[in-house]
C-alpha cells in the first residue's frame, strides 16, 4: 500500500492534471468517484468521507471507528482489543497501530490530524489529493520535533482551512 | 524549577488557576470528581462541596458522564466556585459540534472558571438515551487544539478573531490500561503537543501497570511538560465491582483486588474498597513524575475524605481554595 501511494504521489503533475481534468467533467468525476467507492470500500471498508487519513494510519480507515476518530484509539478499548461500542470488532486504531508497527511507521500516527471538512463526504479524496487539498489535513513531520514551538491548527503552512474555501 | 528540584511543566500562569498554582509549587495536588445531579436543583452539588473544600484543591464536574444526561458541568462549576471550590469543567465532543464546544470554551473562560478538562467521551449506546445522534465532529486531541488555538492564536477555527481571548488551564484524559499499552504513553504525547498542561488517568487498580506507563511517559519527558494527576476511586460493593469489570468502557480490575473484595464478609466490601484505595495513593504517590491524585468517588463522595486521610493526605489548613 506504501508503494501504491507513493506510485500516486501527489507531486506527480501527472496526477493533478488528471484531477483538473476530472473536475472539469462532471460524468466523469462520478464515474470516477464511484470506481474510488467500490474499490476503497472493499479493501478498507471506507466511509467516503473525502479526505482520506489512510497512509498515516498504516491503512486502516479511522472513520469505521465508531466515534471517527482521526487521531488514534479511545480510552474505552477492551483489554482483549475489542471495540467499546461494538465489541465484535476489533478496533481500527488497535491494528492501525499494529501495523504501523510492523512496517516501522509509528512515528505517522504521532501526527496531529485537524478536524476534517464535512462537508466532503462523498467526494473523492484522491481528486482532491491530487488537488493538493489534503495537505493541511495533519501536521507536518518537523512540526513536533520543536518542543519551544508547538504545532498551531490555524497553521501558517495552510491555505484554504482558515477561511473554509474549497474549489470542490 | 519549583522546590522539588523538578522543571516546571508550564512556566506560564494560566487564568489565575489555584490548581496550576498547587502543581507548580510542587505540592502533591489533589482533585475530586463531582457528578452533577439528575434534575433541576444544585443542591447536591452545593454539598458535595462543601464536604470537599477543605481536602481538595479543584473539583472535575463531569459533563453527561457515561452518556447519561446530568445537570450542565458549566453551572456545577458555577455552584462550585460560589462555595469556594476551584473549578475544573469537563467538556466532551460527543453531545457538541465545533461551533457549540467553542461557544462553551468561551462561556467557561467568560464566567471564570480557569480550568477545562477536554475529552472526547462515551459513545450514546452506553447511556440513558442510546437512540441520540452521536456528535463527534472533533475528537479529544483536536478540541485540545481548538482550546490552545483560542488561547494562543486568539482566533476560532474559522479563522476569525477573538477579542478578549479566552485563557485556560488544559487538562487530558488517557487511560494506561487500554491497548494498545505500548502506545498510550505517545498517546498523551500527542494531547501535550495540541495542548494539554495536565492529565488525569483512568481508575488505577494495577499500579505495575500504571508504573510502567509512568516509565514510558518519563523517558518521553511527557512529565516535564505535563502535571500528571492518578486516577483513583473506591469500589463499594460487589455489584459495583461486577459493573465496573464488565460494564464500564476502558476499566481494567485485575484479578487480585477481585479476589481480594469478595474474600471479605459481604458487609466489609466497602470498607475494604476504602482501604485499597487509599493504600493505591500511598502508592502511587512514591512513582516518580506523579504530580497529584484524582479521586473519583461516583456517588460516594462522602467516602473522599475517609480515602485521603487513610492514604496519609490529611485535610489542607489554611483552606487553600476559598479564594474566591
Amino acid at each position: 500500500m506504501y508503494s501504491l501511494h507513493h506510485v500516486l504521489d501527489r507531486r506527480n503533475p501527472l496526477w493533478s492534471g488528471v484531477a483538473h481534468l476530472l473536475q472539469k467533467a462532471p460524468p466523469v468525476y462520478r464515474a470516477f468517484t464511484a470506481v474510488e467507492r467500490l474499490s476503497k470500500q472493499r479493501l478498507f471498508g471506507c466511509r467516503m468521507c473525502g479526505q482520506c487519513a489512510l497512509p498515516m494510519t498504516a491503512y486502516a480507515c479511522p472513520m469505521t471507528c465508531p466515534k471517527q476518530l482521526r487521531n488514534g484509539p479511545c480510552g474505552g478499548v477492551s483489554p482483549d482489543g475489542s471495540c467499546e461500542v461494538y465489541p465484535g470488532m476489533r478496533c481500527v486504531w488497535l491494528m492501525a497501530y499494529e501495523r504501523a508497527d510492523a512496517e516501522g511507521h509509528v512515528a505517522d500516527m504521532r501526527r496531529l490530524q485537524r478536524p476534517i471538512d464535512q462537508r466532503k463526504w462523498g467526494q473523492s479524496s484522491w481528486v482532491n489529493y491530487w488537488l493538493g487539498e489534503d495537505e493541511a489535513l495533519w501536521t507536518a513531520e518537523d512540526e513536533l520535533t520543536d518542543l519551544d514551538h508547538e504545532p498551531m491548527l490555524l497553521s501558517t503552512r495552510t491555505t484554504g482551512r482558515t477561511t473554509g474555501s474549497h474549489s470542490t | 524549577v519549583n522546590e522539588n528540584g523538578r522543571v516546571n511543566p508550564s512556566p506560564i500562569k494560566y487564568a489565575d488557576s489555584h490548581l496550576q498554582a498547587v502543581l507548580q509549587r510542587g505540592r502533591f495536588a489533589i482533585t475530586a470528581e463531582i457528578g452533577p445531579p439528575r434534575g433541576a436543583n444544585v443542591g447536591p452539588v452545593r454539598r458535595k462541596a462543601k464536604l470537599l473544600r477543605d481536602w481538595i484543591d479543584a473539583a472535575n464536574v463531569t459533563d453527561n458522564q457515561s452518556a447519561v444526561v446530568r445537570m450542565a458541568s458549566w453551572a456545577g462549576c458555577m455552584v462550585l466556585k460560589q462555595e469556594g471550590v476551584e473549578p475544573v469543567m469537563q467538556l466532551q465532543c460527543r453531545d457538541r459540534n465545533r461551533i457549540a464546544l467553542q461557544s462553551d470554551l468561551l462561556g467557561a473562560a467568560a464566567l471564570e472558571i480557569p480550568n477545562v478538562l477536554l475529552l472526547t467521551g462515551d459513545h450514546p449506546r452506553f447511556g440513558d438515551h442510546p437512540d441520540a445522534k452521536a456528535v463527534f465532529d472533533m475528537d479529544s486531541i483536536q478540541l485540545i487544539w481548538t482550546a490552545r488555538t483560542m488561547r494562543e492564536q486568539r482566533k476560532l477555527l474559522s479563522g476569525r478573531d477573538l477579542k478578549p481571548a479566552p485563557d485556560f488551564f488544559i487538562g487530558a484524559v488517557e487511560n494506561p490500561f487500554a491497548p494498545p499499552l505500548k502506545w498510550r504513553a505517545e498517546r498523551l504525547g500527542k494531547k501535550i503537543a495540541a495542548g494539554a498542561r495536565f492529565c488525569q488517568t483512568q481508575f488505577i487498580y494495577d499500579v505495575k501497570i500504571f508504573a510502567e506507563w509512568m516509565r514510558k511517559v518519563r523517558d518521553l519527558g511527557l512529565d516535564q511538560r505535563c502535571y500528571v494527576l492518578a486516577g483513583v476511586g473506591p469500589i463499594k460493593s460487589l455489584r459495583a465491582l461486577e459493573h465496573m469489570r464488565l460494564e464500564v468502557p476502558g476499566m481494567y480490575v485485575p484479578d487480585d483486588v477481585v479476589r481480594r473484595l469478595r474474600g471479605v464478609p459481604g458487609d466489609r466490601v466497602a470498607a475494604e474498597g476504602l482501604k485499597l484505595c487509599s493504600e493505591i495513593i500511598a502508592e502511587i504517590k512514591t512513582i516518580p513524575g506523579v504530580a497529584g491524585v484524582h479521586v473519583m468517588a461516583f456517588s460516594w463522595e462522602d467516602a473522599i475524605p475517609e480515602i485521603l486521610e487513610g492514604a496519609g493526605l490529611p485535610r489542607r489548613t489554611p483552606s487553600l481554595v476559598g479564594s474566591k
